[in-house]
């Protein structure tokens, strides 16, 4: 009779330590930092020189943070606390759907049945950073001059502004120039964000030319008010696909002051481990607050987020023991999905606190040879986010 | 019925009245559609057959019959041995949301009754459909009504009862992946003694939870449940997870621009305070999803275990081949050639023609 699994069949822990050594997969796939693990930890350090260089340029890196952080000198903050968002445009542009479909996890399909909003309208998300809207009915005359505008205005990080695109867009530019003259002139701080919404259901060249002219119209009027030095960014958004939400982030991103060190631990990640692209994602709201610098693309954040549900899901299903109890502090929280069968392309992803995660986009040359170099870097940007956030 | 282990070639009816959304499960389960991209689906003309092999040694033989009255008609008639003999599962859908119920039970009932003419021993799927349009507070009311009148019928047609199952689905939700995960299980010839041995592999690996699932159809084959998972309240969790690996094949084409079809990863792993899962390919048709404690160890070493494990499910395979019926050699090695073009994961039914209804 022959056996079930062969001879050699590896024996489960705790002999599994021994084995360990020789086991090809231990150094790919050992997570344990250092403190837990010292023989992989320290051939690690001493694997590559260049590796521990740059180690210390990290740190360096990780220095400069926190002074920055924690000093606050140079600028004043721009503004305290979270990110706080004002959608505004014409009647029936998608405000309330815009606001219901990020923060309140609303369907798209139900925003259908939303009714006009004739009160301020406030949303808020709590999840690793709190996220804070409000929805301005059209019919608020807030740039009039006996309107107290300042009880609205004062702390919102960015306007966002919604064109419908598969509406008459005319008016709406011209009350979108009044608005951003009136900010300018008002609350100079504040950032002025344009959707040019309902991209769906558009042909690729018909949304290109609508995406350029009103840029181009908005700009050129602008100039000719005498503030088109003002940025204004644009973005081609829909409820019913990711576009909202990468714009959502992008909007976000600009509004946290620890933007540029975030970005930099991110970009040196990628060069140092062959990353195509990295993102940190709240994973609740599923934006994210901080990418590298090298292109975005929404077809690169749609993989990811999607691959984020995965493991929501996942994590649902089998996580049901630890449920209202916290789970074990010393474990790593990662995951990693292959793109084929090749596995040289992957996604990875690590927790770094509750609701955050580092998302990445694995490119060719990455395979598992790589994980040893990922993983300990990973952790070294770990404790530098840590201390950007004090989580 | 008997489950020989050379009746590799199971014939499957899929039927009801034009409209029920035969086509639409069809596409969603088998060819990769998902739910919003149904509705164009155009009537089917006649029958449309599909092959799908599952685990190398069942092969899915599934007649998708257009419902229209006339071709209902035919079948009944003119082509009443061709579709009838040598059934293994008729799956019958009915469409919840159906004005003309009583039509709806004539066409039932003359459909099983040629079933039972030809096919005596065979199984019967019944699906209520569409539930999705049904208010939340109806739902179980309206389902059981309708069961029990049609189970009323099959025994009029002299089905026993456990001949007889009945399910409410809808392809907006995973009950359709529950219903047809029974469909499959019942089909695979050697469930138990996949089961067998998955059990001996969960055991070595000291897993909580394996399972097995076909990565086409991303269909759940068999699942092994050790120790406090057996308690895991999520008891739809397998459905669930057909559903969330079929979405991620999705999401995973549309970035790499490729078929949802040719989608296959080499891996997946995902890691918790409280658990660790990984999905690893078993077999040229299957994947395993292992679950097992939280534990960095025991998790490297189960993953080189299912490595070891894979030739012995291979093994299984091989053996179900030499068992081959010459009859079916011709068919196989169709199978096969597919197999070489490394499109295990492909799509081997046609798809409906656009056509007015
Ligand atoms: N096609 C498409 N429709 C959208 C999109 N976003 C919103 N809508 C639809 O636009 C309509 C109006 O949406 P609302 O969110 O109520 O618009 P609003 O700006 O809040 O309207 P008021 O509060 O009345 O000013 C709804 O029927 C939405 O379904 C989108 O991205 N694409
Ligand atoms: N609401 C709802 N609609 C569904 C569901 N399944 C299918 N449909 C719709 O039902 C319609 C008919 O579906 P088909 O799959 O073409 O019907 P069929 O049974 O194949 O029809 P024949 O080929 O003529 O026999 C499609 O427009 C689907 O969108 C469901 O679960 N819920
Ligand atoms: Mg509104
Ligand atoms: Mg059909």
């Amino acid at each position: 009779m022959h056996t079930l699994f062969g001879e050699n069949i590896l024996s489960p822990p705790p002999q599994e330590e021994e084995q360990a050594s020789t086991n090809p997969f231990d150094l790919a796939f050992n997570s344990n930092p250092p403190a837990t693990s010292d023989a992989s930890g320290g051939s690690s350090l001493q694997q590559n020189d260049w590796l521990t260089q740059h180690v210390q340029n990290l740190s360096v890196v990780d220095g400069a943070t926190s002074y920055s952080h924690g000093e606050q000198s140079g600028p004043p903050p721009r503004r305290k606390g979270n990110p706080r968002l004002l959608f505004m445009g014409l009647r029936r542009c998608g405000k309330s759907s815009v606001q219901k479909v990020v923060f309140e996890k609303l369907p798209p399909a139900e925003t259908l049945y939303l009714e006009a909003t004739t009160k301020i309208e406030r949303a808020s998300m709590q999840s690793f950073m709190t996220f804070d809207s409000a929805e301005l009915p059209t019919s608020l005359p807030v740039q009039s001059p006996d309107y107290d505008h300042a009880s609205i205005f004062t702390n919102i990080g960015s306007v966002i502004w919604i064109i419908d695109s598969q509406d008459e867009y005319l008016t709406s530019i011209s009350e979108l120039l009044r608005l951003a003259v009136f900010l300018a002139e008002n609350y100079p701080r504040i950032n002025l964000e344009v959707f040019i919404h309902k991209t769906d259901g558009l042909s690729e060249e018909y949304k290109y030319d609508t995406f350029r002219e009103v840029r181009q119209r908005v700009q050129d009027e602008l100039t000719d008010y005498g503030y088109g030095d003002r940025p204004v960014s644009y973005y081609q958004t829909s409820i019913f696909d990711h576009s909202i939400f990468e714009a959502m982030s992008k909007v976000i991103m600009k509004l946290l002051p620890a933007l540029p060190s975030m970005e930099t631990l991110l970009t040196k990640l990628c060069s140092t481990c062959r990353i195509q692209k990295a993102y940190l994602f709240d994973t609740l709201s599923k934006i994210y607050i901080a990418t590298d610098t090298s292109p975005t693309f929404l077809k690169d954040y749609e993989v990811c987020s999607d691959y984020v549900d995965v493991i929501v899901d996942i994590k649902q299903l089998y996580g049901w023991r630890d449920e209202g109890k916290q789970g074990d502090q010393n474990s790593i929280e990662e995951s990693m999905v292959s793109f084929d069968k090749s596995g040289d392309t992957y996604i990875y992803t690590r927790e770094i606190s509750n609701n955050l995660s580092l998302i990445c986009l694995m490119g060719q040359g990455s395979g598992p040879n790589m994980r040893p170099v990922l993983d300990y870097n990973v952790e070294i940007l770990n404790g530098a986010l840590q201390k950007v956030f004090k989580v | 019925m008997e489950r020989s282990k050379r009746q590799k070639q199971r014939k499957v009816l899929l039927m009801g009245r034009s409209g029920a959304g035969k086509s639409s499960m069809r596409s969603i389960v088998f060819s990769n559609y998902v739910a919003r991209d149904v509705r164009r689906l155009g009537a089917t003309v006649d029958v449309e057959h599909s092959n799908i092999r599952f685990m190398g040694n069942l092969m899915l033989n599934l007649w998708d019959c257009g419902g229209q009255d006339s071709f209902v008609e035919s079948y009944l008639t003119n082509q009443r041995s061709h579709v009838f003999t040598h059934v293994a599962v008729l799956i019958f859908v009915f469409d919840v949301s159906s004005k003309d119920t009583a039509s709806d039970m004539l066409s039932f009932a003359s459909t099983i009754r040629a079933l039972h003419e030809y096919s005596p021993s065979s199984r019967i799927f019944v699906l209520i459909h569409k539930m999705d349009l049904v208010p939340p507070e109806e739902k179980t009311a309206i389902f059981q009504k309708k069961s029990s009148d049609i189970r009323k019928a099959c025994e009029d047609e002299e089905f026993l009862p456990d001949q007889v199952g009945f399910w409410a689905t809808s392809i907006w939700d995973q009950s359709l992946y529950r219903a047809w995960t029974q469909v499959i299980y019942y089909l695979v010839p050697n469930a138990s003694a996949i089961e067998n041995m998955l059990s001996k592999l969960a055991d070595v690996l000291d897993a909580r939870e394996l399972m097995l699932y076909e990565r086409t159809t991303c269909l759940v084959v068999t699942h092994i449940s050790r120790g406090s998972e057996v308690k895991n309240p999520f008891a739809d969790r397998f459905e669930r997870l057909s559903s969330i690996l079929k979405t991620h094949k999705h999401s995973m084409a549309k970035h790499t621009g490729t078929m949802a079809s040719e989608v296959s990863f080499a891996e997946m792993q995902v890691k918790t305070g409280s658990f660790m899962f990984f999905i690893t390919r078993l077999t040229e048709n299957t994947n395993l999803a292992i679950v097992i404690a939280n534990d960095e160890a025991a998790f490297n070493c189960a993953r080189i275990n299912v490595q070891l494990a894979k030739k012995e499910f291979a093994h299984l395979d091989i053996m179900e081949k030499k068992a081959k019926d010459p009859q079916r050699a011709a068919r196989d090695s169709v199978a096969a050639e597919e197999d070489a073009r490394g499109s295990e994961d492909g799509d081997m039914s046609s798809q409906g023609q656009p056509s007015d209804r």
